[in-house]
């Protein structure tokens, strides 16, 4: 009886067999790299706002404090966006007719407010809170990146829970003295770890990761 | 549904009364088919969750099934695939100065009750109100809440609610409303207004009643009327201390529960209980006289089980024996009551000045002057009870001013009628015939908070402002004024009564903070207007304002003497609902769903009989029976309820809605069509017939039973001076498998003290509140499914006919070593480094092995989506610091764990740690007794860590060395020793 099989079948069940494998690790690997990657996260997209606030010009060129316009950084889980009215307070008397600012004077003419589009989106049950980790001494660049720099505002973190936990573990790796927090360019010393030790210690820094930490 | 068991309520109730007379007798017992022992008992206890898969109606077959479940495991990945959505950030445009995003704001104000407001600060994010608590600076409610007030922040937010302007049916508006109001208003002035009435509840607000009064100085010929069905008219206010009283007789009182100033006398009563260090042995001591079962009677030392007619023979004797000068009064008492009144007489007369008698708001005006003709021979005046002028604006006989009205509106003298926040076309008298002299008014005018059955029916119904987002001032128990400020903006063009009457009077649209500003204007005390209003919101109360004590009233001796009823003769007996009143929250869906204190029953009234009468009657649980009472019919099913008097039936107001919404409309069966002008709270002569159809209730009573472990311990004072150690089976601490944990930081843990729980459930609806705690209907809470992480279970202690009752708060006992965490199969379940037992809902899978696990059963699972997502006008309603959770979590309590989390988070930017009593959970909180205190047990001279010291500390089912960080204390009764003695 003729052999039912040919020869050559011997090698397409083998690349089959390992095709199969690779087929499911590349899958796997594109599904990954999906999700952790800025399609998913959107690190480093510049998300459409209704005006196009540029914090580089702000920050740097004009030299404004985060808490000017983020005012309750420091005592509140929110840090706070800043009412139509804090806009206005310059932007009556400087481009006080630019066409860019127009949904800014539309706000404050009809009192309905501006909606930007969040950037930073924990999913909801997650609770963050920015005033304990400005008060133990996270600079707002740890997390925000040099957002001084940025013509338009992206998220330089995927704010996925394992790079959370890294320094919930490890606070000692990015942990700054608390008159750092707003300085943008601050750049950890060399012993950072040392130094950081030290701060941990100096400010009770507790290496939280019980679950109820961030989740009700 | 068919395969659900049905636990049968065929008893034999002799079986059960030999089975609790005998030794053998379970020492508590939470219900009659526990004690019983049946078989479909078993099975449903057994079983946690009761049929699990019975839901689906037809029987899936097995290749259906694993298409089905292949299908859906596929799929199961996939769900989690979204991108998360785009969300926006929407700042103000002017910022208020006084607000930081991402706090939230408190403002004082208070519920308007019949009686007495509730003095509460609300909690308000972004705008939103979310949550009700009491206002410590209120007299009224010394920081806590009860269940009605707390839950009342729901009908806030009931998509149900009256949204629109109606006229005769059809949507209108308030333009067109004053535009034809304008006309008739005049032409009621040019005739000085004859033919126009007014309808409105008893008047507790300042402001309100000197608009009545301007109303009817403009139209003399006007007149004005006032009803509400459950507030007993009174010439006088009393006011009662319990704090310094130490010998308490109720005349079939329920202060503790429900009536004016509950929460003042539950925290007084309560603070004359506690034994703690340095103050034991000094007890106060309660007799209760009842004839249905309220959870005053549940706190009795002594429980005099009688009819509520025999009530004012008691009374009488008892006045007879500390030699008041009283007249005689109802049934004669017979040799036993005879003799109790005897012992109970000389107890009061060994406490002149520092006894107590109450009389019930619903017993007739003859016993009231009996209670007040005691206090008066006892010396108790001035001490213990004070008398002052009424709280409302010209308190008058209600009965008689809707009687008066409903003959005018018959008699055709009616052609205007403006019904302000009353019903009484669904809870006038049932001899009255409201309904009918209505339709004959020409002009109908209803100013509801919900399209109601007197809505439905008006030429003009136009929504009421809800208390939360209306200016105005009302009076606490004692009279204190609060002025009431919004916490938003009407959500549905709501108005209020003060805005109502100002049209009327001026045809101008003032605002209601305008009248109320104006009239305070005028009070004394208020030169610096801007600094008193100020302080007066601020605090929530207006200093000065409680009614000044005067000397005791001349208390008329109407004694109309209750017509004996013969041998045999069942009194019927009228009570409010004890979750939700009179049907003014029969829409409300946590209290529709609040497990009643004495049955544990939810979405329902029955018809309360005592055991012995049932039997007598040959009827059983659920048993639908026809109620005749003089000529009129109702019917409803049986519920059978140890300690209820014999030869009577309780019912309850408040339920057989037609117009109360989608909650309300057609639960229970309507008792006002039973309750007449003479007898409006009891009466003798109920006729009971056996309609042979049955009805399903949805209790909770037998989910989550502690099957014959003794929960409760319970000892007398004598016992407790003498030895106050309780009995305790923990196990060495080694003898465990559990690793050790450390608790080097915090270590938080709950002490409840059972000799304070009144069971009155205000901390089940404040949790049900804090953390966003879904309801899940009737059908779901008879599948034992309903999700109160806070359960107050009532056990039974005793013989069948009069067995005591005790109360039990049971939340999360956060095990030091909980069976619950070792078993979850993906770590949802895990222990925090404080010791709390979390649960992680976005790692929870739903596998329901920690609740199987759990032997406290408090752990509760989300089998439907039960929270509502998708109705809107809920989303205001929800705590934004705790999760709203999904289908197929576990949940259970978290000792508010974003209280906690908040006060760690404060206390650490000040570098301290945090303060014994600056983490308050939300059931401490509410606990008008103060029954239930949270702490750091780490810190040795927290409240806590020193109640659980008491020797009376002991935790639930200790045996089993989870190591409860929740104790209890036991339960310490004062019995008069004489009468333990007798008896």
């Amino acid at each position: 009886m003729a052999q039912i099989f040919p020869r050559s079948a011997n090698s397409l069940a083998k690349v089959s067999v390992v095709g199969t494998v690779l087929l499911a690790g590349g899958l796997l690997a594109t599904a990954y790299s999906i999700d952790r990657g800025h399609f998913n996260t959107n690190v480093g997209v510049a998300l459409d706002q209704p005006v196009p606030f540029s914090h580089k010009h702000h920050v740097s060129d004009d030299g404004i404090d985060c808490r000017y316009c983020h005012t309750s950084v420091e005592v509140s889980a929110f840090a706070g966006i800043p009412a139509t009215e804090t806009c206005m307070s310059c932007h009556a008397q400087i481009w006080a007719n630019a066409e860019l600012l127009e949904p800014v004077r539309a706000s404050f003419r009809s009192g309905r407010s501006i909606a930007w589009t969040r950037i930073h989106d924990l999913p909801d049950y997650v609770y963050f809170n920015h005033s304990i980790h400005v008060n133990k001494g996270i600079g707002c660049s740890t997390c925000h990146g040099r957002i001084d720099l940025m013509p338009l505002t992206f998220k330089v973190n995927t704010l996925n829970m394992n790079w959370c936990v890294e320094c919930h573990r490890e606070p000692e790796k990015y942990v700054r003295p608390r008159d750092q927090v707003f300085n943008m360019a601050y750049q950890p010393p060399p012993d950072q770890r040392d130094r950081g030790l030290k701060l941990v210690a100096e400010y009770k820094i507790q290496r939280l990761t019980d679950c109820q930490t961030c989740h009700r | 549904m068919s395969s659900l068991v049905q636990i049968s309520k065929k008893l034999d109730l002799d079986a059960i009364r030999r089975r609790l007379d005998s030794s053998s007798a379970p020492a508590f017992w939470n219900s009659l088919e526990q004690v019983a022992g049946t078989d479909d008992f078993r099975q449903y206890v057994e079983d946690e969750f009761p049929e699990r898969a019975m839901d689906w109606a037809d029987p899936a077959k097995r290749r259906t099934f694993l298409k089905l479940m292949g299908a859906s495991l596929a799929l199961a990945g996939l769900t989690a695939c979204t991108k998360q959505p785009p969300e926006a950030i929407v700042p103000y445009v002017r910022q208020p100065e006084e607000f930081v995003p991402g706090k939230p704001l408190y403002y004082a104000t208070a519920m308007p009750a019949p009686g007495g407001a509730n003095g509460i600060l609300v909690e308000s994010h972004l705008g939103r109100p979310t949550k009700i608590e009491g206002n410590p600076n209120h007299p009224g409610s010394l920081g806590a809440a009860d269940a009605r007030t707390l839950a009342s922040l729901l009908d806030l937010y009931d998509p149900d609610r009256s949204q629109s302007v109606m006229r005769n049916g059809a949507f209108s508006s308030w333009v067109n409303f004053t535009a034809e109001l304008s006309p008739v208003r005049d032409a009621h002035f040019e005739r000085a207004g004859a033919g126009l009435r007014l309808l409105t509840k008893p008047i507790l607000s300042p402001t309100l009643g000197r608009q009545m009064q301007q109303v009817l100085a403009a139209l003399p010929q006007a007149k004005w009327h006032q009803w509400d069905p459950v507030r007993r008219p009174t010439s006088f206010n009393t006011i009662h201390h319990f704090e310094s009283a130490e010998v308490i007789v109720s005349l079939d009182s329920d202060f503790l529960a429900c009536g004016p100033g509950n929460n003042r006398h539950a925290h007084e009563f309560a603070n004359k209980r506690r034994l703690i260090e340095g103050r034991s042995g000094t007890m106060n001591r309660l007799y209760v006289a009842e004839g249905t079962v309220t959870i005053t009677g549940g706190m009795a030392d002594h429980r005099l089980r009688m009819k509520a007619a025999e009530v004012a023979g008691f009374a009488a004797e008892l006045a007879r024996v500390v030699g008041a000068n009283a007249p005689d009064a109802g049934l004669p008492a017979n040799d036993s009551t005879r003799r109790m009144a005897g012992l109970i007489g000389k107890d009061l007369q060994s406490h002149r000045g520092t006894s107590l008698v109450i009389a019930g708001e619903y017993q007739p005006a003859s016993v009231h002057a009996l209670a007040h003709a005691i206090n008066q021979a006892l010396g108790n005046v001035g001490k213990t009870v004070d008398y002052s002028a009424p709280l409302e604006f010209q308190a008058g006989d209600t009965v008689d001013s809707l009687r008066q009205l409903v003959a005018d509106m018959n008699s055709g003298q009616v052609e205007t009628l403006i019904v302000v926040g009353c019903n009484p076309v669904y809870d006038g008298p049932a001899d009255f015939g409201f309904l009918d002299a209505y339709k004959k008014v020409k002009l109908r005018i209803h100013l509801g908070v919900y399209n109601d059955e007197t809505g439905a029916i008006s030429n003009w119904h136009l929504p009421e402002a809800h208390y939360l987002e209306s200016w105005s001032d009302t009076r606490a128990y004692d009279g204190t004024v609060t002025i009431q400020q919004p916490l938003i903006e009407p959500l549905y063009g709501g108005r209020t009564a003060h805005e109502l009457l100002e049209l009327l009077l001026t045809k101008a649209e003032r605002s209601a903070r305008d009248v109320v500003q104006e009239y305070w204007r005028g009070q004394p005390g208020t030169s610096d207007f801007n600094a008193f209003w100020q302080h007066a919101l601020h605090d929530g109360v207006v200093p000065n304002t409680a009614l000044p004590a005067g000397t005791a009233p001349s208390f008329s001796s109407a004694a109309t003497t209750a017509a004996a009823p013969g041998p045999g003769a069942i009194e019927i007996m009228f009570r409010p609902d004890p979750a939700i009143w009179d049907g003014t929250f029969s829409n409300n869906a946590w209290l529709q769903e609040m497990s009643k204190p004495q049955n544990k029953m939810t979405w329902d009234n029955a018809i309360w009989i005592s055991p012995a009468t049932a039997s007598r009657l040959g009827l059983t649980s659920e048993d639908e029976v026809e109620l005749t009472y003089r000529g009129r019919r109702a019917r409803g099913p049986i519920w059978i309820t140890p300690g209820h008097a014999d030869d009577a039936v309780t019912v309850h107001l408040g339920f057989g809605r037609v117009n109360a919404g989608h909650n309300g409309n057609g639960v229970g069966f309507n008792v006002y069509g039973l309750r007449t002008s003479d007898a409006l709270w009891q009466g003798p002569g109920v006729e009971l017939r056996k309609t042979g159809g049955k009805h399903g209730f949805a209790t909770t009573q037998y989910t989550y039973t502690m099957e014959g472990r003794d929960p409760v311990k319970l000892m007398t004072l004598a016992e407790y001076t003498s030895k106050p150690e309780v009995e305790r089976e923990a196990p060495p601490r080694e003898m465990t498998l559990y690793p050790e944990y450390k608790y080097d930081g915090y270590k938080w843990g709950m002490a409840i003290d059972l000799n304070s729980c009144v069971g009155c459930q205000a901390c089940t609806m404040a949790c049900q509140s804090e953390n966003n705690i879904p309801v899940v209907g009737k059908d779901q809470v008879s599948r034992g499914r309903h999700m109160n992480w806070l359960h107050v279970d009532r056990y039974y202690h005793g013989k069948l006919d009069d067995p005591e009752l005790f109360f039990q708060p049971r939340p999360c006992m956060h095990c030091e070593t909980a069976p619950c965490e070792l078993v979850c199969p993906v770590g949802a379940t895990v222990h925090s480094g404080d010791g709390l037992n979390q649960m992680v809902y976005n790692r929870c899978v739903g596998t329901r092995y920690c609740s199987n696990n759990c032997p406290y059963k408090v752990r509760r699972f989300n089998f439907y989506l039960y929270s509502d997502w998708y109705t809107k006008s809920l989303y205001g309603l929800r705590n934004p610091d705790v999760t709203v959770r999904s289908r197929g979590v576990m949940e259970k309590c978290t000792y508010c764990v974003q209280r906690i989390a908040e006060a760690k988070i404060e206390s650490e930017k000040e570098d301290r740690k945090i303060r014994d009593g600056e983490v308050v959970t939300a059931c401490a909180q509410a606990c008008p007794t103060q029954a239930i205190v949270f702490g750091d047990l780490n810190d040795p001279n927290s409240k806590v860590a020193l109640l659980k010291k008491q020797p009376r500390d002991y935790g639930l089912l200790e045996d089993l060395n989870t190591r409860p960080r929740t104790t209890y204390q036991a339960r310490v009764r004062n019995p008069n020793p004489e009468i333990d003695r007798g008896a």
